[in-house]
């Protein structure tokens, strides 16, 4: 039967392709040593060691493997940037999934942590680093348990810790959990947060911490994703990985489509073979759009992508083809609304995100991404002013200035801004809450217009559309 | 004598033990102090900067720029609905209006009996499987209203409702403050060695010696 939901793997839907990463999402104890090793685990690292530490890096390169949590850099060449002679390095898992929409790293995390483990010793052994840290998102407190479950049982059992299976190599690898804050994602604030200090993205440049990242230091961030990649690369080759997929983007990546969909799921995909339409209406994936409504729009890539609309539903998933068309597959979340959604409501709300979430380091975001959600709940609330739309569309030019990545729309003949956009801030979170504006407002401007001229909406007073604060956004 | 008590002095030492600068130590150290009280006392801030070597007003400068961190007493149990746009789109603003009625507290507050805090949270990684909340930061995939009174009348009535959450969870469901029940643990004879980075200067020693293809891989199962 194609398309099996898996039970022990909430949200994982078994499409019946290859799977790299998922491979041992089917069974319950596949977070177990035991099952790890009796389905191939630590292969890739018992045959990485086999070989010189430049060759293995040379098999990642190879590969092409595209970082899978936002930006899509290749690894391997992520990894060369490393200065030479530069000691102690150190290697740091970006374990802080966060981004709306983004389910593939929890996962990852609680169903295969000795994949993921065996890919930071990997990735260790290839750049000669002895010390590594698994930086995983406080909320999820199954995976830190399970994280912590099977770094126990490998180093009892000799695969991490002094002499791997008995060789010279001697690595640390460290469980560190988070405590809450979406902008950690961010590498240099991860670094920050792992330092010790306020989640706060670092001043670029250097652009990569590889240069000068923990305690000063060259240090390698890659997501989660990314590196469960890295066992199958080794047992199997880079040649094998890059028969899947396409050219440029090999291998399979995990998407999660969620919202109005009839079967929401995870699924593993190749890259670049599959369209948006495929996976929306596939059998083999979400089967249509629930109800048999008509689909409206649908964000490709988490809550910081520009959105589709219908014209761009035969788009591969790949993302130099998204990235022309003026968004981004980035952290591989997709988010599908169909004919009764409104428009406003969910541009609000993630707008919302971002001005919770925004660190306050640079003023542009910080003021910026505050109004915005202040102007957008006052539409929804009745007492929206015909100024706003503008203001919106202003307030996002200050924090990213010039024309931002949209989407093309051929009916109007418009053509796509590419991604990605300009930034007057350090890091992408405040150009991020002006995706939704720009997308909706340019598409759906006559639903913000009906909204701020309809005053029947003010007369009774109704709670507020804009949420309640909480107590516990009082620290970002 | 230590602000922790005797176990946890323990696990703080362990934690300390695994970073190159014991600075590092203040998220973690930050949790643990919160597994044993429930929020983050100043008491306990003061002890965490000894252990680091910082002052508490760089430990309350750290922590009070996570929002997991509560510098108040909480609730037992930390309620968090997501309403952001994947649980918006199936109801999740509907179930967050249906706790706040529920257990009749508006989010962010708490209830009189010191049982349940409730809060309105940013996604929370369960997008395909929405609505969702937590109960201290255990997951209850596509919650119904009934899903939720459910729970609310297990942990009521002292039973632990963690079977009725997301595949895979079990046991009991911890008071607020604890996050993952078991921790890591490096016995001493397996550690490769914490250094500071100003200590170390140059490439790992095995980097030298496994250049040349080394061919005696074992291991247990090897």
């Amino acid at each position: 039967m194609v398309g099996t939901y898996v039970p022990h793997a909430a949200g994982f839907v078994d499409n019946g392709g290859p799977k790299v990463v998922s491979s041992r999402f089917a069974y319950e104890d596949s977070h177990t040593l035991e099952r790890s090793l009796s389905t191939g685990g630590y292969e890739g690292l018992r045959l990485a060691l086999k070989r010189p530490p430049a060759d293995v890096h040379a098999e990642v390169r190879d590969a092409t493997l595209l970082g899978r949590g936002g930006a899509g850099f290749p690894a391997g060449v992520k990894w060369g940037f490393c200065p030479e002679g530069v000691w102690p390095r150190y290697l740091v898992v970006n374990g802080d999934e966060s981004e709306p929409g983004t389910y593939k790293d929890r996962l990852l995390m609680e169903r295969d942590p000795h994949q993921l483990i065996e890919g930071c010793l990997i990735a260790c052994y290839a750049l000669g680093l002895s010390q590594c840290f698994l930086y995983v998102r406080g909320e999820m407190a199954l995976a830190q348990e399970r994280i912590a479950g099977a770094l126990n049982e490998a180093y009892a059992a000799g695969y991490v810790g002094r002499n791997v299976l008995g060789t010279d190599f001697s690595v640390d690898v460290t469980l560190h959990w988070g405590a809450g804050a979406y902008i950690v994602g961010e590498e240099t604030a991860l670094i920050e947060s792992l330092e010790g200090n306020r989640g706060m993205p670092r001043l670029k440049p250097p652009y990569f911490p590889a240069a000068i990242g923990l305690y000063g230091q060259p240090t390698i961030v890659n997501n989660v994703e990314t590196l469960a990649n890295v066992p199958w690369i080794l047992a199997n080759g880079a040649e094998a990985y890059r028969r899947m997929g396409s050219d440029a983007s090999p291998g399979t990546r995990l998407f999660a489509v969620s919202g109005h969909v009839k079967r929401a799921g995870v699924y593993e995909v190749e890259q670049g073979v599959t369209t948006f339409r495929d996976l929306f209406y596939g059998d083999g994936f979400c089967q249509g759009i629930r109800n048999d409504h008509e689909l409206k729009m649908f964000i490709p890539g988490g809550g910081s992508a520009p959105w589709f609309f219908t014209e761009h539903l035969d788009i591969p998933l790949e993302a130099k083809d998204v990235g022309a068309a003026g968004s981004m597959l980035g952290s591989g979340a997709i988010v599908v609304m169909d004919e009764t959604t409104d428009a406003v409501k969910a541009c609000h709300r993630m707008v919302r995100f971002f001005a919770r979430e925004s660190c306050g380091k640079c003023s542009p975001c910080r003021e910026g991404t505050s109004w915005e959600e202040k102007i957008l709940a006052r539409i929804l609330d009745g007492y929206g002013r015909p100024s706003d739309i503008d203001l919106l569309l202003d307030i996002g030019d200050n924090i990213s200035p010039g024309p931002y990545p949209v989407a093309s729309h051929p009916d109007e003949g418009l053509d796509a801004v590419p991604f990605p956009p300009r930034q007057t801030t350090i890091c992408p979170l405040g150009p991020s809450s002006v995706a939704s504006i720009t997308s909706t407002i340019r598409r759906f401007r006559h639903e913000f217009e009906a909204k701020i001229t309809r005053r029947d909406v003010i007369p009774v007073y109704t709670e507020p559309a804009s949420a309640v604060v909480t107590a516990g956004e009082a620290g970002t | 004598m230590s602000w922790f008590d005797a176990t946890r002095e323990r696990t703080a030492h362990d934690i300390l033990a695994r970073y190159p600068k014991p600075k590092s130590a203040i998220i973690p150290l930050l949790h643990l102090a919160q597994e044993q009280e429930g929020w983050v006392t100043s008491a306990a801030m003061a002890e965490i900067a000894e252990l680091t070597g910082t002052t508490p007003a760089e430990v309350l400068g750290t922590g009070s720029f996570y929002e997991m961190f509560k510098f108040h007493p909480v609730g037992t149990y930390l309620v968090n609905v997501c309403t952001n746009v994947s649980c918006q789109l199936l109801g999740g603003e509907e179930l967050l209006r249906h706790v706040e009625s529920a257990l009749e507290v508006k989010a962010g507050g708490t209830t009189d009996d010191g049982m349940f805090t409730v809060e309105d949270v940013e996604c929370v990684a369960a997008c395909t499987e929405a609505p969702c909340f937590t109960v201290n930061y255990r997951y209850f995939h596509r919650a119904s209203n009934e899903d939720f009174d459910e729970v609310v009348a297990d942990l009521r009535d002292g039973r632990s409702p963690i079977d009725r959450g997301a595949a895979g969870d079990s046991g009991e469901l911890p008071a607020h403050g604890t996050l993952g029940r078991i921790r890591q643990h490096v016995p001493d004879d397996r550690r490769a060695g914490v250094v500071p980075p100003e200590q170390v200067d140059g490439a790992p020693m095995w980097m030298a010696s496994m250049a040349g293809a080394p061919s005696d891989v074992g291991g247990e199962e090897g």
